[in-house]
């Protein structure tokens, strides 16, 4: 095995070939469209990165798609499909919104409540469809799919009471302040606090005007804390055991059923904390009506299989997603070219990604030749070394 | 009350249509074992090719034809990852999803000078014409003509895989790929073929929300009813049959929720629209149960490895 092959082998090759890929055909289809593809990949870095307050924004817009990443990459590996991320996140933020706006503790009390309840209404709804299917059989796509409609039209359907519906807008009420978990909130909202926050060099401005939150630290550490899960404890060993052969693991007495509920309801579990710390982290604290899903569950897919649904590969994976999406806008404003673009660059990559085998393959193609190469040449070399030493086969030979 | 049972039988076959094109599509690539998470983006493509193909000749027939053939290029990208290269399925077919609709998009706002909708084009004819029985309690039950192409289209899938050698074929490659090649099936020209079939199928699907049903592309044109159609395709256990019905009951209940919201119950309409839904899994628990999937549907088919 070649130093080439070695690397071609890497999962890491396989993202960085499709990332590449994805803005290879992006830009052919921009010069077809009749836009400078060059101009539209410097706004697009340009907004992504050009300034602080950017970056912190594609922080923001990548943590709850970190938890819904890392929720699908999770189920995944125990040979679930989890299409239901959008519902379970938008069950958190739904119960956020009526535990936050319900309840008035204390901060140290009120924020682990109603992140819990949020994480709880994932981890239900999640728990419902694993034991729908351990239990009855009944594919988890179908489940997942009807709860994603049932927790949109719960979603209005709370957003519409009169106990929770702020007068005049489509959206609820903002949960108490106690449930903030904005980070230096009340320095920003106190003149000498805000004034502080303005004189720190560089990221000053950018943490005054975005939401700076503890989100991405929490996505972080339970990214990790999955990837650990499942690949250090025995928990997360019969549950891969689980998803690469359920008959084989059933036989070695692993509890098939158990762990199809239990990864489902870890899964929603996630989407449902993700939910509830966009309530408690981003402005404006409320739930609205929704006319059609706002994608933080289904773009988690594209996060997961872009990381080859290993968890901890989730946390890049989601900021170039976020960086992706937010700079996208940006390609709109300036270039004029639609923002759309960035659609078919994220599917292009996941695409590839699907692809992934290939280079691999290709690895083992390449060792397969060379292996051959050298055999022959270790023959032709046997063949020169026995012709010296054996004269009669030679003659043998030419008598032939 | 015969008003409303027409009524309801009417919007009953406008909401299934769409479906049925888009799950008979998940049928026959199903069935020949190719999983088709795509059909959503597939459906959208169609519904935008149907569109532009009704604006840019005026004839709603060539653009329901260019939904097709949009459908099916875009299903042609499915096949060659998930037959030639033998990617995974359901990663392909997210890809699709996102890709799909991003093209129809961009696509849509290269044609129409920026706007995320196209001007209104003509329609599909309805089945008894324009106008027939106006002024009669019978006039909703002039549907539109793409209602019986799709069920048209369902026999037509059910008679293929279940009364001709090419259905066998089919049907075996689903099932057990290495027998069939055994026996001189092509395992990879009969997934293409399906895959493409599904991709114009679930086109079909797009142009008969847009062409029939809204006679726009908007950007939610399509939103949600691909993986209907989905559901649909298992709830149906892989039969054309079934499934059709499985998509009339999707239908049904949706115009059961039209019906009952708009003030006429007390119900708040929030719950009448998660209707729908929740009939779906329990019709599944009490009635349909374990569904099993054919047997080779989502597996790539390596040659000369171990079956």
């Amino acid at each position: 095995m070649s130093t080439l092959t070695k690397i071609m082998r890497k999962p890491i090759t396989s993202a960085i070939v499709a990332i590449f890929v994805g803005l290879l055909v992006a830009s052919i289809i921009l010069v077809v469209a009749g836009y400078d593809p060059i101009s539209s990949f410097e706004a697009l870095i340009g907004g992504m990165v050009g300034k602080p307050k950017y970056i912190s924004n594609v922080i923001i817009k990548a943590t709850p798609l970190l938890f819904t990443g890392i929720a699908v990459a999770f189920a995944f590996r125990v040979g679930l499909f989890n299409i239901g991320a959008e519902g379970q996140y938008i069950v958190g933020t739904i119960l956020a919104v009526i535990v936050g706006y319900s309840l008035d503790l204390p901060p140290v009390l009120q924020i682990p409540v109603v992140v819990l309840v949020g994480t709880a209404g994932g981890a239900g709804i999640g728990a419902i469809i694993g034991w729908l299917k351990a239990q009855f059989g009944i594919n988890e796509v179908i489940t997942s799919i009807m709860f994603n409609w049932i927790s949109l039209y719960l979603c209005n359907f709370v957003v519409s009471l009169p106990q929770f519906h702020q007068p005049n807008s489509t959206s609820s009420y903002s949960i108490n302040e106690s449930g903030y978990t904005t980070l230096f909130y009340g320095m920003k909202n106190s003149e000498d606090g805000a004034e502080a926050i303005r004189n720190i060099p560089v990221i000053g401005d950018a943490i005054m005007r975005t939401d700076v939150n503890i989100g991405i630290f929490v996505a972080i550490i339970a990214a990790i804390f999955i990837g650990w899960l499942l690949m250090r404890t025995k928990v997360g060993y019969e549950m891969r055991a689980v998803g690469f052969n359920r008959d084989a693991a059933q036989f070695t007495g692993i509890n098939v059923k158990k762990n199809l509920t239990l990864c489902m309801a870890i899964s929603g579990a996630l989407c449902g904390l993700a939910g509830a710390l966009t309530i408690t982290g981003i402005a404006p604290h409320s739930i609205a009506t929704l006319a059609a899903f706002e994608n933080n569950g289904f773009n988690g897919l594209s996060v997961a299989f872009i990381a080859n649904c290993n968890p901890v590969a989730c946390i890049p994976a989601s900021f170039l997603f976020a960086g992706l999406l937010y700079g996208g806008q940006t390609v709109q404003q300036t270039v004029g070219a639609p923002s759309e673009i960035i659609n078919i660059v994220i599917g292009t990559i996941v695409f590839f990604m699907a692809l992934g085998g290939v280079i691999p393959m290709l690895a083992d193609r390449l060792d397969h030749k060379r292996a051959q190469k050298a055999k022959e040449e270790e023959a032709k070399l046997a063949a020169q070394v026995s012709d010296a030493s054996d004269p009669s086969q030679e003659e043998a030979n030419n008598a032939h | 009350m015969l008003t409303n049972l027409i009524l309801l039988v009417s919007v009953t076959l406008m909401y299934s249509t769409p479906l049925i094109f888009g799950a008979l599509g998940g049928v026959v690539s199903e069935r020949s074992g190719v999983v088709n998470i795509g059909i959503e983006g597939m459906m959208g493509v169609g519904a935008f090719a149907g569109v532009a193909g009704s604006y840019l000749t005026g004839n709603p027939w060539i653009g329901f034809l260019c939904a097709g053939i949009a459908g099916g290029l875009i299903a042609l990208l499915h096949a060659m990852a998930s037959i030639t290269f033998n990617a995974d399925q359901t990663v392909s077919g997210v890809a699709i999803n996102l890709l799909a609709p991003g093209i129809a998009l961009f696509a849509c706002r290269l044609l129409f000078d920026g706007a995320a909708m196209s001007p209104a084009v003509n329609k599909l004819p309805k089945l008894f014409g324009e106008g027939a029985f106006n002024d009669t309690p019978y006039s909703s039950l002039n549907v539109d003509i793409t209602v019986v192409l799709a069920l048209l289209t369902a026999l037509l899938v059910w008679f293929v895989l279940y009364r001709t050698k090419w259905g066998l074929r089919i049907r075996s490659v689903g099932e057990h790929p290495h027998a069939s090649e055994t026996l001189g099936i092509s395992v990879r020209k009969t997934r293409y073929l399906c895959v493409i079939v599904s991709g114009v199928l679930a086109g079909f699907g797009g142009a008969s929300v847009t062409l029939a049903i809204i006679s726009q592309f908007t950007q939610t044109a399509i939103s949600g009813q691909g993986f209907i159609a989905l559901a649909a395709v298992i709830f149906g256990k892989w039969k054309p049959l079934n499934t059709y019905a499985a998509c009339l009951l999707f239908g049904f209940t949706q115009a059961l929720a039209i019906l009952l919201g708009g003030g006429a119950t007390p119900i708040p309409s929030q719950i009448i629209a998660m209707l729908p839904y929740f009939i779906t899994i329990i019709t599944l628990v009490l009635f349909v149960g374990k569904s099993v999937a054919p047997k080779a549907d989502g597996v790539p088919y390596i040659k000369g490895s171990r079956a």
